[in-house]
């Protein structure tokens, strides 16, 4: 599904993914880990088409498409899903009118019919309902107001209402209370199907007693410099990356 | 300046104006420029009574003592104001009839603007008074309105069959002596609506008049004049759209509004004049004086969204006279390219317990300037007025400008005045999280921009609601390259 070749990106001059490589195919769950500034959210971003971010050399491959060719909104309406570690607040814009506008692209990218409204509003109520989220905030502007566990539930509702082929997650489980936590790795367990994939890029542990991950990949500063099964992740709880990155640096 | 932001501007500068497009209809003209007997020729052309001559030719002489205001933060190139031609009509082969007899071409115009002038204004519940160039061409739903005692027709009819209420109200509110503009526009106005709502009636409908410019080189100097008489009440729409000219063209209204004792009125505007080329070639020069008296209880909303022009000059205002009055004043203005506009609004507390809100929203993208300029001003006597102010500025790009020129003046020491303002722009963190969601630059630009102005959108009429929504987006099209 996804297929990342000796990836590199900059930001102002300064490399941050130095070499990235990483194969993702339906039905898998990924998750990616390491100390802060390893460049994890970079790599969201950039597989986004963040254009904060210049690729500086690599490639990427997306369902068969030339990934790093493609807009921002052609990625995402081939399926590639970012949830977003800091959701963006757009004051004035319902929940309901964005997602309303989002899936009428999408499907209207993908030659599909678009919703009548009732069909609309059926979907919504389903799909809030596997985050637990309270129905009355989809009446609010996008994220203004919401309480940190609100934002990242809202994220994985709008990751619900858009079924991609592939999401990556950003850290949706930093600032949750215990049972917000419980609620938004659920919900994304519940989205899993042997179609789609998903990519969590998280610090804890924790989130992984949830969405139990096949693979779990260590970055450190701009390459992924070890990949083990769930195991690894529970290590890495108990000892830290210290031993990899001394690994590393002897290398 | 990043990538994104860049892309942006460029696109948004090269889109065109959608309703650039022109009509051939037949048009009487005079000569160009003016003097006393123009203003007699424009008098007796309308047929009008010696009265109101005297009075446009005392406006006339009145305006030669005065020079344009140089106040506002614009650059307005000098104007000869003897190349204009102040007076067009399209030529009435015979009278009409019915709407079968509306040239076909000028009906094509209609439908091009989507203006619902025929029977779908029955569903829509709209009356419209379609004002093409400076005669009204057909006047609908008069019928239903007399029924209730509501007068709506065109100014010239007005002063031939209700003189008394034209000799009692017009020139009340904004007399020829208020300004360059209302002066010469007294001297010289074409036409324009007329709309009395009598004691106690509730208007049923929306009434609604389009504007158009349509002949080259033509001024068009509209007088539009409502009455809510006490406890009366009525909802006033005007829409404007203009096609495109190389030359400028100057259009200097006056709408004047009288709300008597308990009376309400919404006069809702819907601005999209020729704004220019993206190089700010043409386009309209808009300076329109627009101002409401309160009497007491009494409500005036105005709410205006302003795409258009190549230069705005507009302060819709309200002397609130009357005890307990209310005024508002909710806008949009926004501006692209070249674009200039100066616009706000004036609160003038006069009576006890008066209560004024502003809620300015200025969008400013392309090499636009954009200013509020705005003025409370509560007088001594004015016990306990009250004012809230709210003006926003949002910046598309990095060449645009954004200007507030908040006035405050009290007089009276029980007076509570706020005044709140932000500057914002739209940010690349929104644009990104748009586009990751699938939609594109453009259409994430006009969702951000329409939920910046969704205060202001959320007053206007529901129908009008949506054209504004269409002209803001319209005015951001093409916003990916």
């Amino acid at each position: 599904m996804l297929s990342v070749k000796n990836l590199r990106a900059e930001v102002a001059g300064k490399e941050i993914l130095k070499g990235i490589n990483l194969e993702v195919r339906a039905g898998e769950v990924h998750a990616i880990m390491g100390p802060n500034g390893s460049g994890k959210s970079t790599l969201a971003s950039v597989l986004a088409g963040n254009e904060k971010f210049t690729v500086t050399g690599g490639e990427a491959t997306f369902l068969g498409r030339d990934l790093l060719s493609l807009s921002i909104e052609e990625r995402a309406c081939l399926g590639l899903f970012l949830g977003f570690q800091y959701p963006v607040e757009i004051p004035g814009v319902s929940m309901a009118n964005f997602m309303k506008m989002a899936v009428a692209e999408q499907r209207k990218y993908r030659g599909e019919a678009p919703l009548s409204p009732a069909e609309f509003l059926k979907l919504v109520r389903e799909k809030s309902a596997v985050v637990e989220l309270d129905s009355k905030l989809i009446s609010r502007s996008v994220n203004e107001g919401f309480s940190g566990g609100e934002k990242k539930k809202n994220e994985i509702f709008q990751m619900a209402m858009l079924e991609p082929k592939l999401a990556i997650l950003d850290e949706t489980d930093s600032g949750l209370d215990i049972d917000a936590l419980r609620i938004v790795a659920t919900g994304v367990t519940r989205l899993h199907t042997p179609e789609n994939a998903t990519v969590v890029i998280t610090h804890y542990q924790r989130l992984l007693d949830y969405i139990v991950p096949d693979f779990v990949h260590v970055l450190y500063k701009g390459r992924i410099i070890h990949t083990g099964d769930k195991s690894l992740a529970l290590k890495l709880e108990k000892e830290g990356y210290d031993w990899l990155i001394n690994d590393y640096r002897e290398e | 300046m990043a990538e994104k932001d860049k892309e942006l501007l460029e696109s948004i500068e090269n889109q065109e104006y959608k309703y650039g497009f022109t009509s051939d209809i037949e048009t009487e003209t005079i000569p160009c420029g003016l003097n006393e007997q123009i203003v007699r020729l424009i008098s007796e052309k309308k047929g009008e009574p010696e009265w109101m001559t005297q009075r446009r030719l005392e406006a006339y002489r009145h305006w030669l003592t005065l020079a344009p205001p140089t106040w506002a933060h614009l650059n307005i190139p000098p104007i000869d104001f003897q190349q204009i031609i102040y007076y067009a009509a399209p030529k009435p082969a015979k009278k009409l009839q019915s709407m079968d007899e509306v040239d076909p071409e000028l009906k094509r115009t209609f439908d091009k603007l989507g203006i619902p002038l025929e029977e779908q204004m029955a569903l829509a519940g709209v009356a419209v008074d379609a004002v093409m160039d400076s005669v009204s061409v057909k006047t609908t739903f008069k019928q239903t309105l007399a029924e209730k005692g509501i007068i709506f027709c065109s100014m010239s009819e007005a002063i031939r069959d209700y003189p008394e209420l034209i000799q009692k109200y017009l020139g009340s509110v904004v007399p020829h002596t208020d300004n360059f503009y209302a002066a010469l526009n007294m001297a010289v106005f074409s036409d324009g609506s007329f709309c009395y709502i009598p004691k106690g009636v509730r208007c049923p409908m929306e009434l609604s008049t389009y504007f158009r410019i349509n002949a080259a080189g033509t001024g068009q100097f509209e007088r539009t004049l409502i009455v809510a008489d006490e406890g009366a009440y009525v909802s006033y729409l005007e829409g404007c759209t203009a096609p495109r000219r190389d030359e400028n063209q100057l259009h200097a209204a006056v709408v004047e509004i009288v709300v008597e004792r308990d009376g309400e009125v919404k006069y809702s505007t819907v601005q999209n004049w020729y704004p220019g080329d993206k190089e700010g070639r043409g386009g309209i020069y808009n300076f329109v004086t627009k101002r409401g008296i309160c009497r007491e209880n009494a409500r005036l909303s105005w709410t205006q969204v302003e795409t258009g022009s190549a230069i705005t000059w507009k302060y819709p205002s309200c002397i609130l006279a009357g005890d307990n009055s209310v005024g508002e004043f909710y806008s949009v203005a926004m501006t692209n390219h070249f674009q200039q506009a100066d616009t706000g609004t004036k609160m003038i507390h006069v009576g006890r317990n008066t209560r004024s809100r502003i809620v300015s929203k200025g969008i400013s993208a392309g090499r636009s300037e954009n200013s509020y300029r705005g003025l409370v001003r509560v007088v001594a006597a004015a016990e306990n007025a009250r004012n809230y102010s709210q003006c926003d500025s949002l910046l598309i790009g990095d060449r645009c400008g954004a200007h507030t020129f908040p006035v405050i003046d009290s007089a009276n020491p029980t007076a509570v005045v706020e005044h709140e303002a932000t500057t914002s722009k739209i940010s690349e963190e929104q644009l990104f999280y748009c586009n990751q969601r699938g939609l594109s630059t453009e259409d994430a630009v006009g969702l951000i921009v329409n939920g910046y102005a969704r205060e202001v959108l959320n007053k206007l009429p529901m129908e009008f609601a949506v054209e504004a929504q269409k002209l803001l987006a319209i005015s951001l099209e093409g916003s990916v390259g």
